[in-house]
């Protein structure tokens, strides 16, 4: 019991690092259920794809200089590439494989497996242009592993620091452009009663396009960290990562911006937990019951309100 | 203003309105009577372009904008005040009317700012709960809101449908009072109503729409007057 109390405070910091990852993640699912009721299934691949971004902007850099590369400038030069590439494919498969299907109405089961058909058309895309094999992000030339300090007994590496801190800092800005800025209520207008946004002048294609690129350029970022993280990324990644990332939207309330960034620390918190208290090979196991266990208990999330009461009159 | 012509709108396969043709001229306050399910509201609809019309043609300010997008419609001038108020209940209050001048975020810095005043002044309720969410506000105040959130767009038509639906008798003259207000100021208004000797009492024309058709247009005051009118829309027998 000593040993588990002794690495406690280790697995509270890594799960806190987990845990605003996949509350990054989780904003995308929650933003685009939360504008047009639909669970983007591709969403895990956009994270993957922005590990894949990431990690060729680091090799490029490798390669172009062998010398030595400071996260400072580093870093926002892979997140930049990677979040503009995925958002744009955020909104490529919005256009092209959502669109389509949702404005001719009906059932919300089109656009839900025409996502589940883009995620498996993107991870073999990637598969076939990237390799099967997994590529190795070269974290510990961008963060030494001496660059750590010691906090309550926990070593915390300057990688952790900087993860929680971007992850942070993307949510936060989040949050004050869909609370305070004009586009922000145009957002939460649509995601209310789309008929009367256009009433009031929005163009609503135009926000929910916005809404993709803006949810998967942070599942884009989301990837980059997790990929510096982890070190390693293949093709499949994106498919438990996305699943966790989704257990936090439901989790905190899918639809509810805060909740997905509360259901993400939760979810790292727990499992973190898990690995700490049993055997590590039930971590995943965990993060599923726990999605069980509020579908049963509350669907509605921890800061979610009922479905019934959204829906339109 | 805004004329509709020989106007077909179907649901589907649904005809709901047939041949419809109105005129609304600016300075107006025209009234759109009908029982349930005749299709006022799709008239409304029809205007905004949330439902296309199948035929016919509809006119604001001399172009046409059957066909355009509703929210570049809405950018030409034309708001309403929907039926059942449906204002975003999730936004405050302030954020509601904010909504309203969505629009209008070129305007002249202070021109926003005296459109709130003038909200405020209209209805010093919603100015005591402006940061209030509208999904707690009373029925009366919601519809308070909803008829706030039309004007910040400045707008030179105002649709209002059924603004009096639901309020209780004292609200129901407190908005006619502010439709005729509204009006005095310079909005032309076409207004749906159930309530029609209310309606009619502050209107300059009047429609009457039966199963799609219009079936009666003249002056208020004729309508006021006409046995049929009286006896299907007025109660009387
Ligand atoms: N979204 C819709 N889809 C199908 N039918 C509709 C829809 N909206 C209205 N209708 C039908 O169109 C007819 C006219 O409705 P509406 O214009 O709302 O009438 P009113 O406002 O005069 O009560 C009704 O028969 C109604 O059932
Ligand atoms: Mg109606």
């Amino acid at each position: 019991m000593a040993d588990v109390l002794a690495i406690l405070p280790q697995q509270l910091v890594f799960g806190l690092a987990l845990g605003t990852v996949y509350g990054l993640v989780a904003l995308g699912y929650t933003m685009v259920y939360g504008i047009l009721f639909m669970i983007n299934f591709a969403h895990g691949e956009i994270f993957m794809i922005g590990a894949y971004v990431g990690w060729w902007v680091l090799a490029l850099l490798l390669q172009a200089q062998a010398g030595a590369l400071h996260p400072a400038w580093v870093l926002p030069l892979m997140l930049l590439p990677a979040m503009l590439f995925t958002g744009a494919l955020g909104v490529g498969l919005e256009r092209f494989a959502y669109r389509p299907l949702y404005l001719r109405g009906a059932t919300r089961l089109g656009p839900l497996i025409s996502a589940i058909g883009a995620s498996i058309f993107l991870q073999n895309a990637v598969m076939l242009t990237q390799g099967a094999r997994m590529k190795v992000y070269m974290t510990s030339l961008l963060f030494p592993r001496d660059w750590r300090i010691q906090i309550a007994g926990a070593s915390v590496s300057a990688l952790v620091i900087v993860m929680v801190a971007v992850a942070g800092l993307m949510m936060w800005g989040l949050h004050l452009l869909v609370q305070r800025t004009t586009l922000g209520r145009s957002i939460r207008a649509v995601a209310e009663d789309r008929e009367m946004a256009a009433i009031m002048g929005v163009n609503v294609r135009r926000v929910i396009a916005l809404t993709f690129f803006m949810g998967s350029a942070l599942g884009g970022a989301g990837g980059v960290l997790v990929g510096l993280y982890y070190t390693q990324i293949d093709f499949f990644m994106g498919y438990s990562a996305g699943l966790k990332a989704f257990t936090a939207a439901v989790l905190g309330g899918i639809g509810n911006i805060r909740g997905a960034m509360l259901g993400g620390l939760i979810l790292g918190l727990v499992e973190s937990l898990a690995v700490t208290f049993m055997n590590p090979a039930y971590k995943d196991v965990v993060a599923f019951v726990l999605l069980i266990l509020v579908l049963v208990i509350r669907p509605t999330g921890l800061l979610g309100e009922s479905v019934a009461a959204r829906a339109k009159v | 203003m805004l004329k509709l012509t020989d106007v077909d709108t179907h649901y589907g396969p649904l005809p709901v309105l047939k041949s419809v043709s109105l005129e609304v001229r600016v300075g107006e306050i025209v009234c759109l009577l009908g029982g349930n399910a005749s299709g006022k509201s799709t008239t409304m609809k029809t205007i905004l372009g949330v439902v296309r019309p199948t035929a016919g043609r509809v006119e604001f300010e001399g172009d046409r904008i059957d066909g355009l997008a509703t929210e570049v419609i809405a950018r030409r001038g034309i708001s309403l005040v929907p039926e059942a108020r449906r204002i975003f209940a999730r936004m405050t209050v302030w954020e509601n009317l904010s909504m309203g001048a969505f629009t209008r975020q070129k305007a002249p810095a202070g021109e926003v700012a005296q459109d709130f005043e003038r909200v405020w002044t209209l209805f010093p309720r919603l100015k005591e709960r402006q940061h209030q969410l509208g999904g707690t506000l009373s029925g009366g105040e919601q519809q308070m809101l909803a008829i706030g959130r039309a004007l910040m767009a400045r707008p030179r038509l105002l649709l209002m449908d059924e603004p009096s639906m639901g309020l209780a008798p004292v609200l129901v003259d407190q908005v006619f009072d502010i439709i005729r207000a509204i009006n005095g100021q310079g909005t032309t208004i076409l207004v749906v109503e159930q309530n029609a000797p209310v309606a009619l009492s502050i209107a300059t024309r009047g429609y009457v729409l039966q199963n799609g058709r219009i079936v009666i247009h003249d002056t208020a005051r004729i309508l006021l007057a006409t046995d049929y009118v009286r006896r299907a829309y007025l109660g009387e027998d």
